[in-house]
């Protein structure tokens, strides 16, 4: 029985309202809702577990029908956490199984393949909703499938809108060939259910995170991915994974130190905190490398300690001496014990620590692009102004060339290129301030998130240890015995 | 930073060995005859031991006297033990294992290539932790060595041992004494360890119920606690990498702290840095949870297997005095059909029986012993160790519940 680490909810000042979601795999048979699969796969908040009497009516009167294709897509752009509506805090509770249907694919949906992933369950529960003045939501209790790739399509749908503006678009978690395959082939071993909890776990979590940030929970694509029914399946090429946008915007960054943009930092907070998520980003790969040796040597002490057990427990049957003998026994069953004991402190190492790291590195990897986008957005507004002082110069030569159609187009021009420069300016502006606010909300969330997994790490590790006094201490006497 | 271990580490080891003496018992009660290596100088890769003996025996020139030894005089003096007729029947106390320095050696070097990629004080840490790792393993083999001494000198018929004396006595170098004995006995003795197993094993059921039951406990037995041992060396070992791991993430995350210092809300600084201080804590724990199971455990398992085997080899050695025997039966028959050298053929088996009686009464009595001597052993071990694991537990229990209260009040 492996303990489910839930990410907890955060209270924040002022919220009216609890969006609270569980995510579950679907169930291969769909009819069924996977109300008792919860309480067998998760410890979360189980009192807020839907009920699943109104589902069938649900599916049926399915309301939100929103095309893929329409054609503006505005963010929402929000100056700052209106009173109104402060960030939500879901609970997101994710059960993940394989979906029979995978394997009745046809041939052409099989390049898709690899990025369907599982199907999982998301159940939503919007509490306290009259407390809300804004109804963001439909209905307050609902549960909804999605597809892996939907989750994928749903980031890349954000960072488009979003990340050019200055906000830091959560990542998506990876795709991954080499795990989905396992499981698609039905491999039922403990290393294709590990790949799908870790998956599990990190979409609850990119959930979460999305779902924290003010600006994206109005989204109406955040908010069809978690109300619809039906969502359209996301064409391969918006489905890009978490990897793809970074790449995307890491090429971005490359292109603009190749310009050569010596930006004249004029804000003395951008350089700093430049440099900081710089150093940031070097030591945390660090760390995260650490953990991750960490989590990989625990595994193998957990394998070599049952192994240990056993050739003791082979000892002691050996020893003649009777009370050794028993004392041998009863030290390989402590040995078999604390071999769960490694393999629970491994997990906690690895759901508490080792995909917390992996989660900021990527995000880093997001703010970093952020300020690239900044200064991209900079340089335009200096292209601009370039390209506006060239238009004046040319209508000034147009001037006593008594050209008049010419020097209409020209005043023309001017203008156009006066209304950039200013539209420039007021992006430059307004990434910047974004930048700020949203690296104040990130800050502020680090600290939160840290803080917790580390209460979470400790409690788990006294947790560990008061098992592991007492099967030493029960151990004692029998050696004791021995005479 | 040259990748050399230290040159010349001096080590008074006396006090930091009252817990270590505890792979054997029972050993230097005797007053009158008490040995120990208080000292010992690592050059390069040899190691020359102190060997102090004091004795109120008549045997010795003076009451109190040192000589410095290298590894390959124990061997030499183990050799001449094993070669000597009159200890047929007797366990050979197991030669101290030659002192292997690779491990720590070959971190070091593999530190040397990575300093580059480490901060300044995550390598003197992970330095800090490799010299401790050599100073353990050297500690390790000086009481490995001790130990040896200590049950030749608590054995009624080692202690008076002539090549034994001169071991303890001889104030001049050994090595031509050991070239001889060399040259002597070479490959001799080797040949016949070989075999010994298969002599033993497909040997006639013995007569004698208490050597039976014994041949067939001391094989599996062996067989058993080898593996064991093996198993307990890779536990140890991944002990061993999780503490090394705990060093890298300590180093790291105090580091990132500093990096965050600017970033953070002061509050926020003050619990993450209580975590790194648990971090610290930790990583020194598991490093103690290592090494202590290494000793109590690891330790324990690896001697007793080379004092099994030195069980078995009385066995073989009683095997060959039957065979020995057996054959002179057969000689004696022959030569009484053929009415020729009668008399040699009777006493060489009279000589045969006697020698195989005397191995089997010597023989039990040692046997016995030694089992005693091994529950007692195990006893005091697997207690101890028990003891220690609750400890460590307890310190981690007492560093976490420390820094939850300090997150706790700092909210």
């Amino acid at each position: 029985s492996r303990k489910q680490l839930v990410p907890p909810s955060v209270d924040l000042p002022r919220f009216l309202f609890r969006l609270c979601f569980q995510l579950s795999p679907t169930s291969p048979e769909p009819a069924s809702l996977p109300a008792e699969d919860i309480s067998t796969n998760s410890n979360g908040p189980k009192q807020e577990i839907l009920l699943d009497d109104d589902q069938e009516d649900l599916f049926a009167e399915a309301t939100e029908e929103v095309s893929l294709d329409s054609p503006e897509r505005e963010p929402i752009l929000s100056d700052g956490p209106s009173p109104a509506i402060t960030p939500v805090t879901p609970t997101v509770i994710i059960t993940p199984r394989v979906d029979a249907s995978m394997f009745d694919r046809s041939p052409d949906e099989d390049e898709e393949a690899e990025e369907n992933g599982d199907t999982f369950d998301l159940q939503i529960m919007v509490s306290d909703p009259e407390k809300t003045s804004l109804n963001l939501f439909n209905r307050n209790e609902f549960t909804v499938k999605r597809r892996f790739s939907d989750f994928l399509g749903l980031h890349s749908k954000l960072a488009s809108k979003y990340l050019h503006i200055g906000y830091i678009v959560p990542p998506a978690p990876e795709k991954s060939i080499v795990g989905m395959t396992k499981v698609k082939v039905g491999k039922e071993d403990l290393s294709s259910a590990e790949f799908v909890e870790k998956r599990r776990s990190a979409l609850e979590r990119y959930l979460m995170r999305t779902v924290n940030h003010p600006a994206l929970l109005k989204d109406p694509d955040v908010i069809q991915f978690l109300e619809s029914t039906e969502l359209p399946r996301a064409v391969s090429t918006q489905a890009l994974s978490g990897a793809g946008i970074l790449r995307m915007v890491n090429k971005a960054a490359e292109a603009v130190n190749k310009m050569t943009i010596k930006m004249n930092e004029s804000d003395a907070w951008f350089e700093e905190k430049q440099q900081q998520f710089e150093n940031l980003d070097v030591q945390l790969r660090k760390l995260h490398a650490s953990v991750e040796s960490l989590v990989c040597h625990r595994k193998e002490l957990s394998v070599n300690t049952a192994s240990f057990a056993k050739s003791a427990a082979m000892l002691g049957n050996s020893e003649d001496h009777t009370a050794l003998s028993r004392a041998l026994s009863q030290l390989a069953e402590v040995e078999e014990k604390i071999d769960q004991l490694h393999q629970e402190q491994a997990y906690a190492d690895f759901y508490l620590f080792s995909e917390l790291l992996g989660d900021y590195v990527r995000l880093i990897t997001a703010v970093k692009g952020v300020f690239d986008h900044r200064m991209k957005t900079w340089s335009k507004w200096q292209d601009a102004q370039v390209m506006l002082q060239r238009k004046r110069e040319a209508e000034a030569k147009l001037q006593y060339a008594n050209k008049p159609d010419k020097l209409q187009q020209a005043k023309e021009e001017i203008k156009e290129w006066e209304a950039k420069v200013q539209q420039g300016e007021r992006d430059f502006e307004q990434i910047s301030k974004n930048i700020r606010r949203e690296v104040g909300r990130f800050e502020k969330q680090r600290v939160k998130d840290f803080k917790v997994v580390i209460i979470k790490y400790l409690e788990s590790l006294v947790h560990t240890q008061q098992q592991l006094i007492k099967y030493w201490e029960a151990f004692l006497p029998e050696a004791k015995a021995i005479a | 930073m040259q990748n050399s271990l230290p040159e010349l580490v001096k080590c008074d080891v006396f006090s930091l060995f009252n817990q270590m003496r505890s792979v054997s018992v029972d050993l230097n009660n005797d007053s009158s005859l008490l040995i120990d290596i208080p000292d010992a100088l690592c050059e390069r890769d040899k190691v020359k031991f102190t060997v102090h003996t004091k004795t109120t025996l008549n045997s010795f020139q003076k009451p109190e006297f040192s000589v410095p030894r290298q590894h390959e005089d124990f061997i030499w003096l183990h050799d001449t033990l094993v070669e000597t007729e009159e200890y047929a029947g007797l366990i050979i106390p197991p030669a101290p294992p030659k002192p292997d320095f690779e491990g720590p050696r070959e971190k070091m070097h593999k530190l040397g290539e990575g300093e580059s990629t480490m901060t300044k004080e995550e390598y003197a840490k992970m330095k800090q932790e490799l010299e401790a790792e050599y100073l353990a393993v050297f500690k390790k083999t000086v009481q490995v060595h001790e130990i040896f001494l200590q049950r030749l000198s608590s054995h009624p018929v080692f202690s008076k041992d002539r090549n034994f004396q001169i071991f303890l006595e001889y104030d001049q170098d050994l090595s031509v004494r050991r070239k001889n004995a060399k040259e002597f006995f070479g490959g001799f003795f080797k040949n016949m360890v070989k075999s010994a197993d298969e002599v033993l094993i497909s040997g006639i059921k013995d007569v004698d119920e208490f050597f039976e039951q014994e041949k067939t406990f001391l094989l599996d037995y062996f067989s058993k606690i080898k593996d064991a041992t093996a198993k307990a060396e890779k536990m140890t070992r991944s002990h061993k990498n999780v503490a090394d791991d705990y060093i890298h993430i300590s180093a790291t995350y105090s580091y990132l702290l500093i990096c965050l210092h600017s970033l953070c809300v002061i509050n926020a600084y003050r619990h993450l840095e209580k975590f790194s201080e648990l971090l610290e804590k930790l990583r020194k724990v598991e490093g103690r949870v290592a090494s202590d199971q290494e000793l109590k455990l690891t330790e324990l398992l690896r001697y007793y297997m080379r004092d099994i085997q030195a069980a078995k080899d009385l066995l073989y050695r009683r095997a060959r005095a039957l065979a020995d025997y057996e054959n002179s039966n057969k000689a004696l028959d022959k030569a009484r059909l053929k009415s020729k050298d009668i008399p040699q053929a009777e006493e060489n088996q009279r000589q045969c029986l006697q020698k195989f009686d005397k191995l089997s009464e010597s023989g039990k009595q040692e046997l016995t012993s030694f089992k005693g001597r091994r529950v007692v052993a195990f006893r005091k071990n697997l207690i101890e160790m028990a003891e220690l694991e609750i400890k460590h537990a307890k310190v981690r229990i007492k560093s976490a519940v420390c820094s939850e209260h300090n997150l706790f009040t700092h909210n």
